[in-house]
């Protein structure tokens, strides 16, 4: 039986400003626990805002929003944050990590936040994500001394840190080369099949798109297929 | 649930990662306090000594038997004459006498009062210098040595000699600058004097005495009780002067109601007598405050600024920590408690900068006229001075990192994470 960890229902959404524009219109889906999807479609179709409400980030849609069957429509921020931070992992495009920071602080900071383990089983998980990454030898580097496609690793780790119910990303190939985003893919591949998540990502790479379990296409604001 | 050791780490990397951006901030602070308290101290410091001049030869409430008319003339008793006009021509003062009547257990009363710090009892007269054929005039005050130096400072005045050796040295005198001069008189000299009711005294200098007004020091000398009272031929209880000093010089001119009431005599507070006393030390005192406040406001917008550019600069890693999970208290918090630590760091620092200036004010080199005994400029270092700076780099740092910081919480992580 299969088990919906995200759901959407009715999601509408209006751009506001300079003129008043409806982005997403009518939009239902499910995903489904360990199901790897990928979101496609044309620029400016509405996917990377779909996927910001469905992230949590963004609170200002109508319609609801369930995570593991629970609605999160209406919730308070704080709530939110505490809800983004347990059960869902976020990947972007630029890489977005603290440049002060090292590798492995970067990595347990949404721990550390949410504050359930001790620092040094922390500490041990941190390790654990970055050997699941092949980036374990950066942990004591500087955020800003790694390259590129390390740095998405490091992203990677850091999404997983908390065990979330979902992983989302935000075009997390789209500034890698070729080489670079294989490997992403890869990982991405081993921790659906091996650690049955869910991965929901948006790309407009249809190779990369091809290879996912699940191809969600929008064009003008709906979802075609 | 705010997990402050994540926080404090955050804002510690962010603050040692930004050395310099954050020491120029804590130096905003640290200058601005600093500035406050050498200003402070050394403004007040002048402004106490300003006081002082006043406040040490003006007693702050004087008591004394005036020579004055009668307030109700004898004809107003006369009950017939009530609806009339009555004109009294050239009306006399009362004779009276000068002592202050029953004066001992009048001093003991109002030394057993609670607001009082001290009672100085004082004999003025007019006597005449003789030096050879010329008599010069001049006033004579007899009082306990002791009890003037401890609360009126007197010792700040004496230029050579001390006051204490009025009280060891028999039919002794401190005598005025001015007439020591004019009559070439030094200490260890004698100089005879003579009262108004005749006669002359022979009296030995141990002190000079110079306040600074010079038309006082031309004529005003200095000695014990009983040798005043000697050279009177008046007994132990007469005394002409009570001189007050309070612990709070506020309820001065209310007290010297009081007394006026109670014992029908004259009494004087230093407010009446001196009312451009308290202006003065109104202006001074509101000009100290504005400089300093301005000094403080300067400082906090220093702090404002800078924390203004780190956020700007912070946009992503607001977007990031707002994305994993922290909400936007958590990121107020790590940038306010930034800007608590600049301002603590800052204002320490600020507190020991402006210790060592105000001392190293405290030793220059300051001579004047009006007070002899002070050689280098006068500083307060009073602790409440630095209490106020620590707390203003505090309240301004909370306040300047406030604003900044509420934009912090406010930013939306989607706009900063899409518009790159």
């Amino acid at each position: 039986m299969m088990e919906p960890i995200l759901e959407a229902r009715h999601i509408n959404k209006y751009f506001r400003k300079p003129v008043l524009f409806h982005v997403l219109k009518d939009i239902n889906f499910k995903i489904n626990k360990g199901e790897f999807t990928s979101i496609m479609g044309k620029s400016g179709c509405g996917k990377s805002t779909l996927l910001y409400i469905l992230s949590t980030m963004d609170t200002d849609y109508d319609g609801e929003l369930l995570l593991n069957n629970q609605l999160i429509t209406g919730a308070e921020r704080n709530e939110l944050s505490y809800i983004r931070n347990k059960y869902v992992g976020f990947v972007f495009q630029f890489h977005y990590l603290l440049p002060e920071f090292s590798v492995l602080e970067n990595v347990i900071l949404p721990a550390k936040k949410l504050g359930e383990k001790s620092i040094e089983e922390i500490i041990s998980d941190g390790h654990d994500k970055l050997k699941i990454l092949n980036i374990e030898h950066l942990a004591t580097k500087r955020a800003s001394q790694i390259s590129g496609g390390e740095k998405q690793r490091v992203a990677i780790a850091r999404a997983l840190i908390n065990n979330p119910s979902i992983i989302m990303g935000d075009e997390p190939t789209g500034n890698l080369d070729s080489h670079n985003a294989d490997n992403v893919f890869n990982i991405f591949r081993q921790l659906s099949d091996e650690q049955n998540l869910s991965l929901l990502i948006v790309t407009h790479d249809e190779d990369f798109a091809k290879q996912t379990d699940r191809i969600i296409t929008m064009g003008d604001g709906r979802i075609i297929s | 649930m705010v997990n402050w050791n994540l926080i404090l780490n955050i804002a510690k990397t962010h603050l040692l990662t930004k050395v310099k951006q954050t020491s120029i901030a804590a130096l905003g602070v640290t200058f601005g306090i600093g500035a406050y308290i050498t200003l402070v101290c050394f403004m007040t410091g002048l402004n106490t000594m300003l006081d002082d001049l006043i406040l040490n030869q003006t007693p702050q409430i004087h008591i004394y038997n005036e020579i004055k008319p009668s307030n109700q003339q004898p004809i107003s008793l006369y009950e017939e004459l009530n609806n009339s006009i009555k004109v009294v021509h050239s009306i006399k003062p009362k004779i009276t006498q000068k002592k202050i009547h029953n004066v001992l257990p009048i001093i003991d009363y109002l030394s057993n009062n609670s607001n009082v710090e001290a009672v100085l009892p004082q004999i003025k007269t007019q006597i005449f210098y003789i030096a050879g054929s010329i008599e010069i005039g001049g006033n004579l005050t007899g009082f306990e040595p002791i009890k003037e130096v401890e609360h009126f400072n007197l010792n700040n005045y004496i230029i050579e000699g001390s006051a204490t050796a009025l009280n060891n040295i028999d039919n002794s005198i401190i005598i005025g600058a001015g007439i020591a001069e004019k009559m070439s008189l030094k200490i260890g000299d004698r100089v005879q004097v003579s009262p108004l009711e005749g006669g002359f005294f022979p009296l030995k200098i141990v002190g000079i005495y110079q306040s600074g007004i010079a038309d006082v020091d031309a004529i005003q000398s200095f000695t014990n009780i009983k040798t005043i009272q000697r050279i009177l031929g008046k007994p132990k209880n007469y005394i002409t002067d009570l001189n007050l000093k309070l612990y709070d010089i506020n309820i001065a001119p209310q007290l010297s109601k009081e007394i006026e009431n109670q014992f029908n005599l004259r009494a004087i507070d230093i407010q009446t007598a001196n009312a451009q006393f308290e202006t003065g030390t109104t202006v001074r005192n509101l000009i100290t405050y504005a400089v300093s406040i301005t000094l403080l406001i300067v400082a906090g917008f220093g702090i404002y600024n800078i924390l203004n550019m780190l956020i700007y600069e912070k946009m992503n890693d607001i977007a990031i920590l707002k994305a994993t999970g922290f909400s936007g208290r958590d990121v107020q918090l790590i940038f306010m408690s930034q800007a608590m630590i600049i301002g603590f760091v800052g204002g320490i620092l600020g507190l020991l900068i402006g210790f060592g200036l105000a001392n190293f004010i405290g030793t220059l080199p300051f001579n004047t006229e009006a007070l002899p005994t002070i050689e280098t400029y006068p500083i307060n270092l009073n602790p409440l001075f630095f209490l106020i700076g620590f707390s203003f780099a505090m309240i301004s740092t909370f306040i300047a990192g406030y604003l900044p910081s509420k934009r912090a919480e406010k930013i939306d992580p989607v706009k900063i994470i899409r518009g790159q």
